[in-house]
């Protein structure tokens, strides 16, 4: 445990290069675009309005506030969808520079996972817009919606470094996971309300999809102004540590033969 | 006499194993599970080298393409590590093993400047308070806020010396990167390595001119195919080395 914890205390001798890295992802995700950095903003908005007029129209479910709920959902997804593909070829890609220098090879993972996360706080920008928008009041428990942040960042770091290790090895699972995702959206309760499903089917994917716990924790602070369950907060917190140590454990163990196979 | 030692690499070796370059995918593997094929040829990129640099001496590493020289390089900046033997380094190094590493080719010239001082290991304002230097070195003024992928390769080539030599360090790694650079250019990185060298660096440098080498070093080694043929004074295994490649 003491080794694992020496490992991450070598990030502080890197945090500098840490911010370097993410300013780098940032600038270069929209420069050379017009409207710019308002596309981290405008991108979830219109995309929730797609979605939203369709699932008016076609589909009609019995939610309260159907466009915040949703693009509640959409945030915390593509935050996880981005943070999870630029991760799972966070190593595979910076080949030339793992092979030349020496930095920890982690940081690469945390630094695309750090960016995705600074890009889903400027689309939190389109989501508080739709909020105040639809007539909800803001309440402490908005607040704390940081933390729900805060756990999916865990959750999504210990993913992709995960992922970011077996890519190394294994560059199919890219493909792999792109199939997996798909699965994974229609598997959370983005457009629709859990409730919806099948008893059985609703509880084992609450049971083993952390997402259910992050979306809805979000929703019940930010847009039914009020404090998750006890219960949902707790399966949250556990799986984002559980998932991170899971991480950080194979990538320790595998970092030293990156560079035969990159 | 008593100078303490800064390098010390023991009986090392680096190996690579050779198929798992070649099967890239499950059918692949599967045809050569069935056929037996499947023994990992290995391949020793270095094998059985024990050398102890001390504080302050110059060392080349001589050797034909391949025989290892990077390789034995990447192993003492830590980037590889060994399979066998170990090896041991005492103080900062400044890696120019390759110029282009860690350039981005999107970002500026300026922008580069902080994010490749940041992966050697800078802080933001150790790189704040060089900048001015850095730029005067690489004499890149007119083009700060230029993408670097517009740069030819020596613009980029002098924009990575600059910034990786920009500290003192206790050891100064160069791999054979200044012919990219232009003469007045290349006598002024020479000059630069003269001077840390004179403070005290300890240096290794690959070359494949035999007279920069003279030039600089005190002493040399000499790799053939992964294992040491000889090393000791500059003089005596240049010699050898020459005489070996007139043949």
């Amino acid at each position: 445990m003491f080794k694992i914890f020496d490992y991450v205390s070598g990030l502080f001798k890197f945090k500098d290069l840490l911010q370097q890295l993410v300013i780098r992802d940032i600038k270069l995700k929209y420069r050379r675009s017009f409207l710019g950095y308002l596309w981290s903003v405008l991108n979830p908005l219109g995309t929730m309005i797609v979605v939203a007029l369709i699932f008016s129209q076609i589909f009609r479910f019995e939610v309260q506030n159907y466009p915040a709920y949703l693009i509640c959902g959409q945030v915390i997804f593509n935050f996880i969808l981005e943070s999870t593909n630029a991760a799972i070829v966070s190593i595979t890609g910076n080949a030339s520079l793992l092979k030349k220098t020496y930095v920890p090879k982690y940081i690469f993972t945390i630094s695309k996972v750090s960016s995705s996360m600074v890009n889903m706080i400027f689309s939190m920008i389109a989501l508080v817009l739709v909020v105040m928008i639809t007539g909800v009041k803001f309440t402490p428990y908005s607040l704390l919606s940081i933390l729900v942040i805060l756990q999916v960042y865990v959750y999504a770091l210990g993913l992709g470094l995960f992922l970011a290790q077996v890519s190394v090895f294994f560059r199919d699972i890219q493909y792999i996971f792109g199939v997996l995702t798909t699965l994974w959206m229609y598997c959370t309760p983005i457009f629709y309300p859990i409730t919806i499903l099948p008893n059985n089917i609703g509880r084992i994917i609450t049971m083993f999809n952390p997402l259910v716990s992050y979306v809805t924790q979000f929703r019940e602070l930010l847009v039914y102004g009020r404090l998750p369950s006890m219960d949902l907060i707790i399966s949250g917190i556990l799986w984002s540590i559980f998932v991170l140590i899971i991480g950080l454990i194979s990538f320790k163990k595998n970092q030293d033969e990156f560079i035969l196979y990159i | 006499m008593n100078t303490p030692e800064i390098i010390k690499v023991e009986k090392a070796g680096v190996r690579f194993n050779l198929a798992s370059e070649h099967i890239n995918g499950l059918k692949e593997y599967i045809i050569k599970f069935i056929k037996g094929e499947l023994i990992f040829q290995e391949f020793w990129a270095l094998r059985d080298i024990s050398l102890t640099v001390k504080k302050g001496e110059a060392w080349g590493i001589l050797g034909v393409n391949g025989s290892g020289k990077s390789t034995l390089l990447k192993l003492i900046c830590q980037i590889l590590k060994p399979a066998e033997g170990t090896v041991w380094v005492n103080g900062t190094i400044a890696p120019l093993i390759e110029l282009g590493a860690g350039i981005d080719g999107e970002l500026t010239a300026r922008e580069n400047i902080y994010l490749n001082g940041a992966i050697l290991g800078h802080s933001k304002n150790f790189m704040q308070e060089h900048f001015d230097e850095i730029v005067d070195f690489s004499e890149l003024h007119q083009f700060l806020d230029t993408p670097v992928k517009n740069f030819s390769s020596g613009m980029a080539a002098r924009l990575g010396f600059s910034i990786a030599t920009v500290i003192q360090p206790d050891i100064l790694i160069v791999d054979e990167i200044l012919s990219v650079g232009d003469i007045a250019f290349q006598r002024k990185c020479e000059d630069r390595m003269q001077h840390m060298l004179e403070n005290g660096a300890t240096l290794l440098y690959v070359s494949h001119s035999i007279d920069a080498i003279k030039s600089l070093c005190t002493n040399a080694i000499w790799l053939d195919h992964g294992s040491m043929i000889a090393s000791g004074p500059v003089e005596e295994v240049s010699e050898k080395y020459l005489e070996s490649q007139s043949r």
